[in-house]
């Protein structure tokens, strides 16, 4: 009899195949995927239960919830992929609350006629990031759209965690006279995707800087928590954006010194050679923290102490500002304002 | 690396500005011109106003190809592009100029026109040999730095029997510009402007070289500096002009000498040569017609041209006439004194063309220099206070 079902069954071949329709379709070939892909990938006891939701406990306190979807071209960078960037970002998201991350979700968008390996190999490193990282990926969603109603593949990713007694960062509490800090070098993640545009490739050694921050911040909560007035991730907009959204949401502004942010320089480099303004440049892994001026060392000294923040630096200081403005010290001496970017940052031509 | 920090240096800059101001008669003020958009920007995001004395002042000149391009243009590209045979290869820096009523290629390419951006003419060229049963178009852009590579595209195109290729050109000419600058009825009416010299774009002067600037210094009295886009090379412009004007020369002079010669890149020039003709009169957003200021196909590769081969039309459309943009160009007013400045006219709302592109003078200062006017602004009400 057993037999008998095993012969009707296609067979899951994840070397050759491709998604199709019916693998978002509810039946067996969605079955199939689900569970020689994702439950596979991200094994643990809540997926193993096979429920359309997973039961869990909290201890009591403070939750943090976020929301975000994934739609990076092309999938693959060096230094990640779409997926480990889902994980990385929903932990951070959690985490720049000073919360402890719990659990994540992620569901699936994925696009007819997308290669199976390619979706192993994304769902594999989700797992990797997600167990290295300590938190689990314990629910989640598959659905499949005609080829051309999506670009490969999408993930949205939901996250819980907690936070700790006692911290309440918020994001209009920076004061003047704060200090500004950045756990590392800006820019690598934006440039390293843009080295492997369509028409764009261009030679160059860096790789995104993706990465879960729960630890590091973790470590600065031990080191300054009470100092910490709030804490953002750069992410899309690059830390012009992150600074300008702070100062409006604090009804501050911001000095800060060009010589003090830490860059790489081929960064520097790509940046230059494209036209694109570094400070508007994504990063996956780096945090910007307005600590209070009693607390900065302290903090500063922690990050450096964590692997993730060997090159952090103190950038610069909140000041009094009603026009909200982010003003730096350029490297050549002078001064000018760092702005939002006008609609998305693209490549000039001379 | 190594190349790009030299360029860098704060501290150098720092020692050539104590040279301007110490050749700089505190007696008189000095208006320089950058003609180029590249200048307007390395001067805005290193702050180099800051390290010159307050009576030596820059003026943000037209030098933006995409600044320049009249919104009749973009009109035309757009409804090209509507066409459901063409597919449009444009740079990513036009897909946001607007042209009338709130249109651009990005607006139309979400409604459906197949617009794409490409990175270079060649991969114009390789879309239009990947896929032969569209008519590619490219939407050519750019001065005389440019030029040249549209040409070679050209050459490509014709070589490989390529029919379903051409060129929407729009390449406009450096020289012609800073003459229409200093001399046409719009001067006449707004004002006299005071300009002591200008400071001309490197790159432009790769192809072209210094010597088209040698009968407009004579003529105009002017000195012509020719710099590269680095901050250290644009201070070194400025203070090559300020020795000038105080010897009372009116030379060209080249402080690009890593790159630029006299003569330019004759191979290059010749190549342009080869393809393209002068148009009598080209329209430029903020400078109005100016006199042999851009290039066109010659007749016998009308089948390139896209103009032609769809006749296309350009039609007339108008900025606000709020806008002051043909002032600001000229050196007479300062963005700040435009009244759509930072109110209807933002970078993500541009009006004129100087908030067009990142390197236009208005968008170079609302992106890097408004503080200054607040500061002013504070500084003056505690005077008072
Ligand atoms: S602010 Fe806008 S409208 Fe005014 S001159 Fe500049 S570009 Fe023109």
């Amino acid at each position: 009899m057993n037999m008998m079902i095993k012969a009707y069954k296609r067979k899951f071949d994840v070397a050759n195949g491709r998604i199709d329709l019916s693998h978002g379709a509810g039946g067996r070939a969605m079955g199939q995927l689900i569970e020689g892909i994702f439950h596979k990938a991200f094994d643990n006891d809540w997926l193993r239960a096979g429920n359309d939701q997973s039961a869990f406990s909290v201890p009591g306190g403070r939750m943090v919830m976020t929301t975000d979807g994934y739609v990076v071209s092309p999938p693959f960078f060096p230094g990640g992929n779409i997926g480990t960037l889902a994980v990385h970002g929903t932990i951070n998201d959690i985490a720049m609350a000073g919360a402890v991350p719990l659990y994540l979700s992620a569901s699936f968008i994925i696009e007819e006629g997308f290669p199976l390996v390619d979706l192993e190999r994304i769902a594999d490193s989700m797992g990797s990031a997600s167990r290295e990282a300590g938190v689990p990926i314990i629910t989640g969603d598959t659905k499949v759209v005609e080829r051309g109603k999506a670009d490969g593949v999408f993930i949205s990713t939901a996250g819980i965690g907690m936070v700790p007694d006692g911290l309440d960062l918020r994001s209009d509490a920076a004061r003047p006279g704060d200090a500004v800090i950045i756990s590392g070098s800006i820019g690598d993640h934006g440039v390293a995707v843009m080295s492997k545009r369509e028409n764009l490739e261009f030679d160059t050694d860096i790789v995104s800087d993706s990465a879960a921050l729960h630890g590091l911040v973790a470590d600065m909560v031990a080191a300054g928590g009470a100092h910490i007035r709030l804490m953002r991730d750069p992410t899309r907009g690059g830390i012009a954006a992150t600074l300008n959204e702070i100062a409006s949401q604090s009804r501050v502004g911001f000095r800060i010194d060009e010589e003090a942010i830490p860059m790489k320089p081929e960064v520097a480099a790509a940046c230059e050679f494209l036209g694109l303004d570094p400070l508007n440049v994504a990063n996956e892994g780096k945090l910007v923290a307005v600590v209070a001026p009693e607390g900065a060392d302290a903090v500063l000294a922690a990050i450096h102490t964590h692997p993730l923040g060997a090159e952090a630096a103190l950038i610069g200081h909140v000041v009094a500002d009603d026009n909200y403005f982010v003003q730096m010290l350029t490297s050549f001496g002078g001064g000018r304002i760092v702005d939002w970017l006008s609609g998305e940052q693209l490549p000039r031509i001379c | 690396m190594k190349y790009i920090d030299e360029y860098r240096d704060g501290s150098l800059a720092k020692d050539v500005a104590r040279q301007i101001t110490a050749l700089a008669d505190p007696a008189r003020s000095y208006h320089f011109m950058e003609f180029c958009g590249g200048h307007t920007h390395a001067i805005s995001r290193y702050g180099l106003e800051d390290l010159l004395p307050a009576n030596v002042r820059m003026i943000h000149g037209p030098g933006c190809p995409v600044c320049v391009l009249p919104i009749g243009r973009i009109d035309a590209a757009i409804a090209l592009a509507m066409r459901p045979e063409i597919t449009l290869c444009t740079y990513g820096d036009l897909m946001r100029v607007p042209g009338s009523n709130g249109s651009s290629l990005l607006k139309a390419k979400a409604a459906g026109a197949d617009i794409r951006m490409v990175y270079s003419t060649l991969d114009a060229l390789q879309i239009g040999e990947a896929e032969p049963d569209r008519e590619v178009v490219f939407f050519a852009i750019g001065f005389e730095t440019t030029t040249p590579t549209t040409a070679l595209a050209l050459k490509a195109a014709i070589a490989r029997g390529l029919g379903n290729f051409s060129i929407f050109c729009n390449h406009v000419l450096t020289p012609a510009a800073i003459q229409n600058i200093l001399e046409s009825p719009d001067v006449r009416k707004l004002g006299t402007i005071k300009i002591d010299g200008f400071i001309g774009p490197a790159h432009v002067s790769t192809v072209i070289g210094t010597e088209p600037y040698e009968f407009f210094a004579e003529e105009f009295r002017k000195p012509v500096v020719v710099a590269g886009f680095e901050p250290l090379d644009v201070i070194q412009a400025i203070l090559m002009l300020v020795r000038q004007v105080s010897d009372g020369r009116h030379e060209v002079e080249n402080q690009y000498i890593r790159a630029v010669t006299a003569l330019g890149n004759e191979k290059a020039q010749a190549e342009v040569a080869n393809f393209f003709e002068l148009r009598e009169s080209f329209e430029w957003r903020g400078l109005g017609e100016v006199p042999y200021g851009a290039l066109r196909l010659r007749p016998q590769y009308a089948a390139y041209d896209a103009e032609k081969r769809f006749s296309m039309v350009t039609p007339a459309a108008k900025d606000n006439p709020a806008c002051e943009c043909g002032a600001i160009l000229r050196g007479v007013k300062k963005p700040a004194d435009c009244k759509l400045f930072g109110t209807v006219c933002t970078p993500d709302t541009p009006m004129g063309s100087c908030m067009v592109s990142s390197e236009g003078a208005c968008a170079a200062h609302w992106a890097y220099g408004r503080f200054r006017e607040k500061v002013r602004q504070v500084d003056a009400r505690r005077a008072v206070a």
